[in-house]
């Protein structure tokens, strides 16, 4: 039941701040970059954890690195917060190196990591106290973020007491906590439940609206193709690809198809002749056709309208990041 | 800059005193000992007489810089735990990713620990002076302030260690393994004019014969001007440590 607060957190303040300069995808494309690295390498002793990986994100984007568990994504994004150092290549961070300047980035910056820990007897609220003193710029949000991340009631529980979603929570209000300017959230949503995850989803769009750049990584492809502007693909070090979720899938797997199922006798003949159509399978009553192109589902639908068709049933099947990732690497994310 | 020191330090505090053993271990039972020592020994009169053997080795503090020492190192001891299972648990790798200097977060568990020996120390002389005969010519201020610079030049040798050490398993251990032998050199137990030559060279090397002489002489109420030697042995010990500490600091 704590959750209850968060699920209603987009119709509070914070979210609802600056809505006035809403951006969407598009525009922020054309904007500044505000993180760039290129041809970073990172390896520990004769393993290569990350191999000339090279981005940009652009100013008021959430671009998400995506793939499987150990392809360099928590490395590489420590090495752009500036707590792990490069072999190789450079990184900008708001115009920062972090290396050079990494005080100057933490200050700017919010961070959530993939793995942390506070000391087991400290206070919720003192932990949001202590972060609110370490930054020169003075917030007075820490209550009100807890309140949204539905940590409300937990203010005085010592960390040690809290579940594994409750600490998740903390760790992203405290990375909020300096209104930070680039946020980065490694794994956001791993150990929370879906109701928890879908908030977190709402703060991160929000934390966009308010014209913040976020970048995160994640394994689930659901998350990154409803949250990110762009995404990279990254496998053993590499960078397989880099777009918007959309224009990945319909770069890889264009083909889309429908099932549906009818008695009709000729309904083989008649779907066959489809001008988009890829193939035609049949299982008994069922159909399965395949197409490319946004025009398919709809030369589908005429066919069986103008042929007076009767289905029984029908289903689109649209390519998801998912297959795209499939098709990239020649396996699915969790294997 | 101090940003977020004093906010550290109290919370450090604050914590420390939640630890179910950790207030009890370190204030609490030397503070006991130190009474029921008083209380066995003690005469009609409520006192330890005068006579006592107990009662002449606190007159030529022996026995008040041993304790000092021992306080000392079990600090450091306890400031080395902390920063490795702070290490070990990523609690250092979250507090990098801020704006806070790693020696900030030096500096609060150091001022922890020194409000924590004052506290035991000033607890000590409290309960003891019912029964032990420290007269009004034992310097006790003085003698706090020598404390004080003792702790911080050895609380220094605690920096490196606490930089380094990868695990908490190994903090004590490796902790008491530099620290037991230094004891045993710092001329509280014999007299440092009769090691041998070389040894003799090693143990004035070490920071603890200084504040060992420092401290004894201190109490007995020699003049701070014949241990200038000590306090700038310590000062040196103290910078050296510091700056050899801030290169190998590790995160993680
Ligand atoms: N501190 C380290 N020491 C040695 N090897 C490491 C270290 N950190 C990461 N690695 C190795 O580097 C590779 C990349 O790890 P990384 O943590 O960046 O992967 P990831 O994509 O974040 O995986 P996950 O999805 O599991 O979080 C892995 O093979 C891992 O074993
Ligand atoms: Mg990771």
């Amino acid at each position: 039941m704590s959750l209850n607060p968060i699920a209603q957190s987009h119709d509070l303040g914070f979210l609802s701040f600056a809505q006035a300069e809403t951006l969407s995808p598009h525009e922020a494309t054309t904007r500044n970059p505000v993180i760039q690295v290129a041809g970073i390498r990172k390896s520990y002793g004769k393993n290569v954890a990350v191999d000339e990986v090279s981005f940009e994100v652009t100013d008021g984007e959430i671009f998400g690195l995506i793939g499987p568990n150990g392809a360099g994504k928590t490395t590489t994004m420590e090495c752009v917060e500036g707590i792990r150092t490069p072999d190789r290549g450079s990184i900008s961070v708001l115009g920062l190196d972090p290396f050079r300047d990494v005080y100057e980035l933490q200050e700017r910056i919010g961070v959530q990591l993939q793995q942390a820990q506070l000391q087991k007897r400290v206070k919720v609220w003192e932990a949001m106290h202590l972060w609110a003193s370490l930054y020169r710029k003075k917030t007075a949000m820490g209550d009100e973020l807890l309140e949204q991340l539905g940590l409300a009631e937990k203010r005085d529980a010592w960390f040690m007491t809290l579940s594994g979603g409750q600490k998740q929570r903390l760790f992203i209000a405290m990375a909020l906590i300096n209104e930070p300017e680039v946020v980065f959230l490694d794994e956001l949503t791993t150990g929370l439940d879906p109701q928890a995850r879908r908030a977190i989803w709402e703060l991160v769009r929000g934390i966009r609206e308010r014209g913040k750049t976020v970048f995160l990584t994640t394994h689930l492809m659901e998350e990154a193709e409803r949250l990110c502007d762009r995404v990279a693909i990254i496998e053993r070090g590499k960078v397989i690809d880099i777009d918007t979720p959309q224009r990945l899938i319909d770069r890889h797997c264009p083909e889309r198809s429908v099932t549906l199922a009818t008695d009709d006798p000729l309904a083989q003949e008649h779907l066959a002749r489809i001008p988009r159509a890829n193939g035609v399978e049949r299982h008994e009553s069922r159909f399965t056709i395949r197409g490319t192109g946004d025009g398919f589902v709809t030369d589908v639908i005429q066919c069986l309208s103008e042929n007076r068709i009767k289905v029984t049933a029908f289903r689109t099947d649209l390519p998801n990041l998912e297959d795209v990732f499939l098709k990239l690497t020649g396996h699915s994310i969790r294997d | 800059m101090l940003r977020g020191l004093w906010n550290l330090t109290w919370l450090e505090i604050k914590i420390f005193l939640r630890e179910p053993l950790g207030a009890i271990g370190t204030i609490v039972i030397p503070v006991l000992a130190f009474v029921f020592l008083g209380r066995a020994t003690a005469s009609a009169s409520g006192r330890v007489p005068s006579t006592s053997p107990l009662n002449s080795l606190l007159s030529s503090g022996g026995v008040p810089t041993l304790v000092s020492i021992l306080i000392t190192i079990s600090a450091v001891l306890s400031l080395v735990t902390i920063i490795s299972i702070y290490r070990e648990g990523g609690i250092l790798k979250r507090l990098r990713a801020t704006p806070l200097r790693p020696w900030t977060i030096l500096t609060a568990h150091v001022l922890v620990k020194l409000s924590l020996t004052a506290l035991t120390m000033i607890a000590m002389v409290l309960a003891g002076k019912r029964y032990f005969a420290v007269g009004p010519d034992v310097p006790l201020f003085s003698f706090t302030i020598a404390v004080l610079i003792s702790t911080l030049s050895i609380l220094s040798i605690g920096f490196i260690i606490a930089s380094i050490v990868p695990t908490a398993r190994f903090a004590q251990p490796i902790g008491a393994i530099i620290f037991y032998p230094m004891i045993a050199l710092s001329g509280l137990f014999f007299p440092i004019a009769q090691f041998p030559p070389a040894l003799r060279a090693v143990a004035n090397v070490l920071p603890l014969s200084h504040a060992a002489s420092l401290m004894q002489g201190i109490w007995i109420g020699e003049p701070w001007s014949a241990h200038v030697g000590d306090v700038g042995a310590l000062a040196i010990a103290f910078v050296v440590c510091v700056a050899i500490s801030s290169r190998v600091f590790r995160w993680e």
